[in-house]
């Protein structure tokens, strides 16, 4: 690739990277603070109930304590999507629901004073899972949702927000099917995408109405604005960003956590900090949405899609935040992914006495299309053909289109994607190793390979304004003012790669304001892969805006035009005659110069994952390895080699592909307790079992970037897990159509659990 | 002579109720009990870095031993700093990341170095545990095969799968080890 850049593609330490490695990162709980108190949350030990009477009176009197709040103290804040749901409330509605909030000297005071704490509940039968949700009948979750649908849209999105997929004429559809596959298939179990750092919040309320707010949220300025409105827009909120701990989307939404710290200020008049434990933050924090479709789809036996027809349930647990916005977002992703004349899919978002669900990389579109692809899958088998060319056909093309989250139609104007999606099969030999469906790429003894491969696209990468701006400085530095917190993806660092291309300059001459809601305008938050190319963008507008302030400053001191001037190393020249020159030095010390850019939401682009996964399977135990997975897309420009290649791999993590293997959040169905709400139980990846990962990425520039890039971290997870339950239906010559495919699940689908649940007699 | 007895005894007494160890070169005495500025019987370790000595360096994630981020260098093995109580470290000699740096040069370990090279984080909450675990391993195996050095970590969480690049990271200082005749 010939890069003509000069610093955008090149390999290049991350600017965090020495503080990162020496341990002087600071993270929100490295933070110090003055008269600091500690904040502490009792849960409810059930799924459902009211809360008769709380007697709060010896924590209160336990020395260090310095409040204690219930719902009768508090005001009437409440957050989720519609706004219904109460920070505290005289009912709990999950296992871990909050009932009371306790600030002390010390985190043991507090936890002792949880102890302390006398709960008279009237237990409530409980609605745990959709089944027992959606029963005539069911405990209602919220008097104000009926039957427990919670309604669909977000105002966020505006009056028209997708609420499913209805277009053309689904029975003319079927009609013209050579095969139809119909059934129900789930994404339910579920994982967790569980960041190493906790979530957390440290709260210092000043009189009357104002209130400083750091977090560990992955998108600040969102925080003020959530928090205004969660405070009945009544407090003016200053959202402080710090280094963030991992996220993978879920740090988006930390209102809770906020607020409890908020409101233990407010009564103490100290700041407080709240972090959840690991427990609380695998038990009480969101999760991912569950997905399952009741569906059926019609093809033809070339693998064109002519009808997709069925109902998407979304189990959100106890309360919404942002699953109507994933419901908008992944139904356009599906379109995106399965061009399709006909359509009729509906979706219900149902409340469930479990903890709530939130943003999770992959953000609906990853839970849809890893409950549709197996469904697909009966499609493609019944026809006979092979998975890779249907996907490859089905995905946008230009030309092509989808609707988006707005409700709106948008038509795709980026690149062809199929020829990432050959160079990807080719490297991976999927012709060679294609041996059709249900059947084995090779058995060896006990031991079976399959393989599998998914795809995956979004059209977040341009979703949201953002802005920033970026101040030059006499002695040849620029300022970038941004409110963004680095979240592991070093996006920060290669904005400053983005402003240095434009003015010119070294990175190591442009620094970074804290992500600072006082101080950086609006800013949305690294989700969607939109941090490229939203974001992006929005800085490097406002460097080309402080480029021209710049040379409107020197034009008349070289007496040029402004299209004929040049910037490089703090030295504005004349193009083609260097020696006309004037130094940045010459704005004085008087002066800087600011200039402002801004990214306007643009739907019409999207990006494109296609994984392929090899599984080696031990019919003797059910054990799934996986043994090779390789990555294919096409990023229009490579920003950072390596931090690209690390979001790339992320692709097994983050409850991304393993998924489908082992990765699980496992509840008492009784009860609503979750069994597995730690790092030991949880089942995670270690450094002993990597498979090969392999990425095949091309450089097709993308027209509407400055630089020709567009963002793919987070689709990088999405299409793995259905790949995987591909691949171990194909090793094992049986469907499997649930996630994980545990051993117990494998033995099933083999016929061998017999054996097993009756002790080893035949 | 009765008053001396009962005065060694509160020394005595008083001695036991201490807890001495050296932290990065420095060494650190504390009395143990419930007042400000002690040390609780029920701190752990890394409580007792990242509260009282102020090196937050050391993070903690599950706080259950279960995934490597806390981990500190005790007396030359890798521990579990959120599984060791302050009050056993008496004696004991402990190195954190903030100690890797030559703290006469500021140079960095070459294990740093080569996280920075490799760029072998995302977010870097793991980073520190990483790094811990690896310098302890390789200062008792210093030629270790890429699969003992994914062995020895493999009790340290990333979720941000920077797996990979920490392997290439960690082998690359094996092999300039090599290359230097270490």
């Amino acid at each position: 690739m010939g890069n003509k850049y000069r610093y955008i593609g090149k390999p290049m330490p991350r600017r965090d990277a020495e503080e990162i490695v020496t341990g002087a990162v600071q993270y929100l709980d490295d933070l110090k603070f003055q008269n600091l108190l500690h904040g502490k949350v009792l849960r409810s030990p059930y799924a459902h109930a009211l809360i008769k009477k709380i007697d709060k009176s010896k924590a209160e009197v336990l020395p260090g304590v310095k409040a204690v709040l219930t719902w009768e103290d508090i005001p009437d804040w409440r957050g989720g999507t519609p706004r219904k749901v109460p920070v505290l409330d005289k009912k709990v509605r999950y296992v871990g629901d909050a009932v009371a909030l306790v600030a002390a000297t010390t985190e043991e005071i507090a936890e002792e004073a949880l102890d302390l704490i006398e709960v008279d509940y009237k237990v409530l039968p409980a609605a745990l899972d959709m089944d027992s949700a959606l029963k005539p009948g069911a405990p209602l979750v919220y008097d104000e949702f009926p039957g427990n649908i919670i309604p669909g849209g977000t105002i966020v999105f505006g009056p028209n927000c997708l609420k499913g997929v209805v277009r053309g004429d689904v029975d003319k559809g079927f009609a013209e099917a050579d095969v139809i596959a119909e059934g129900a298939f789930g994404y339910e179990n579920i994982p967790n995408a569980l960041p190493p750092e906790s979530v957390g919040a440290v709260a210092l309320w000043e009189e009357p109405n104002k209130v400083t707010v750091w977090s560990t949220s992955q998108a600040p300025y969102m925080d003020k604005i959530t928090l205004f409105h969660v405070f009945n827009r009544q407090v003016e909120v200053r959202s402080i960003g710090n280094h963030v701990g991992g996220s993978f989307g879920t740090k988006i939404m930390c209102w809770q956590v906020q607020a409890y710290a908020v409101l233990l200020s407010r009564a103490t008049g100290r700041p407080v900090k709240c972090m959840f434990t690991k427990e609380e933050h695998m038990a009480a924090f969101t999760l991912r949405v569950g997905s399952r479709i009741h569906a059926r789809v019609g093809m033809k036996k070339d693998g064109t899609l002519t009808a997709i027809q069925g109902t998407w349930y979304v189990d959100t647990g106890y309360y919404s935040f942002t699953t109507q916005a994933q419901v908008a977002v992944g139904s356009g992703e599906l379109m995106i992914m399965a061009q399709c004349p006909n359509w009729d899919l509906k979706n219900l978002v149902v409340a469930t006495n479990r903890n709530a669900s939130g943003s999770t990389r992959g953000f609906g579109g990853q839970e849809l299309k890893c409950s549709f692809i197996p469904l697909l899958c009966l499609a493609m088998g019944k026809a006979g053909l092979d998975p890779f060319e249907v996907l490859k056909k089905n995905f946008v093309k230009p030309g092509g289109g989808y609707f988006w989250r707005d409700g709106n139609w948008y038509q795709y104007r980026g690149i062809d994607y199929s020829r990432a999606m050959d160079k990807g099969a080719e490297q991976f030999g999927w012709k060679e190793k294609w041996k059709g469906w249900l059947t084995p790429t090779s058995v060896n003894g006990a031991k079976r390979t399959g393989i599998g491969v998914g795809v995956h696209g979004n059209a977040d990468v341009g979703e949201d304004a953002a802005e920033a701006y970026v101040q030059l400085d006499y002695n040849g530095t620029a300022t970038i003012f941004l409110c963004a917190a680095e979240h592991g993806t070093g996006q920060k660092s290669n904005y400053a790669k983005m402003v240095a291309e434009v003015l010119q300059i070294p990175p190591d001459r442009i620094s970074m304001t804290p992500a600072d809601s006082l101080v950086t305008p609006f800013e949305f938050g690294p989700v969607g892969s939109r941090g490229t190319y939203a974001i992006g963008s929005a800085v490097i507008n406002a460097a080309e805006d402080a480029k021209r302030k710049l040379f409107e400053f020197a034009a008349p001191k070289l007496d040029a035009d402004l299209q004929d001037l040049e910037t490089a190393d703090g030295v504005v020249f004349v193009k083609g005659h260097p020696e006309k020159s004037l130094k940045w030095r010459a704005l004085g010390n008087d002066r800087t110069i600011l200039g402002f850019g801004r990214f306007e939401p643009d739907f019409t682009l999207c990006n494109c994952m296609m994984s392929f996964v090899e599984v080696e399977v031990d019919t003797e135990t059910g054990k799934v390895t996986l043994l090779r997975v390789v990555l294919a897309t096409d990023v229009g420009q490579i920003i950072d080699p390596q931090g690209l290649e690390g979001q790339l791999n992320g692709c097994i993590g983050s409850a991304g592909i393993d998924s489908a293997i082992f990765e699980e959040t496992i509840i008492n169905p009784s009860s609503g307790h979750i069994l597995n709400a730690n790092l030991i139980d949880y089942k995670w990846r270690t450094f002993a079992e990597l498979p090969a990962m392999e990425h095949v990425v091309l450089e097709t520039p993308i027209p509407t970037h400055r630089f020709h890039a567009v963002g793919v971290g987070e689709v990088a997870t999405s299409p793995g897990p259905s790949a995987v339950l591909m691949a171990v239906s194909n090793a094992v010559g049986s469907w499997l159509h649930e996630y994980p495919v545990t051993p117990q699940r494998v033995l099933k689908a083999l016929g061998k659990m017999g054996n097993a649940a009756t002790g080893g007699t035949r | 002579m009765a008053a001396s007895k009962e005065d060694r005894i509160a020394r005595e007494a008083a001695e036991l109720r201490r807890v001495g160890f050296t932290v990065n070169g420095q060494y650190h005495r504390f009395n143990v009990g419930g007042e400000a500025g002690e040390i609780s019987p029920t701190h752990t370790l890394s409580h007792t870095l990242r509260e009282t000595l102020g090196l937050t360096g050391t993070k903690v994630s599950c706080d259950q031993g279960a995934c490597g981020c806390c981990a500190v260098i005790m007396d030359g093995k890798a521990v579990l700093s959120c599984k060791v109580l302050t009050i056993e470290c008496d004696g004991k000699t402990i190195t954190t990341i903030e100690g890797l740096r030559d703290p006469k040069t500021g140079a960095l370990d070459p294990l740093q170095q080569s996280f920075i090279d490799h760029t072998a984080f995302q977010c870097g909450f793991c980073t520190p545990g990483m790094i811990v675990t690896a310098r302890a391993f390789l200062n008792e195996t210093p030629h270790p095969s890429e699969e003992e050095v994914k062995e020895a970590l493999s009790g340290n969480f990333c979720r941000c799968i920077s797996h990979y690049q920490v392997i290439k990271a960690v082998m690359s200082v094996v092999e300039k080890g090599h290359e230097h005749g270490q």
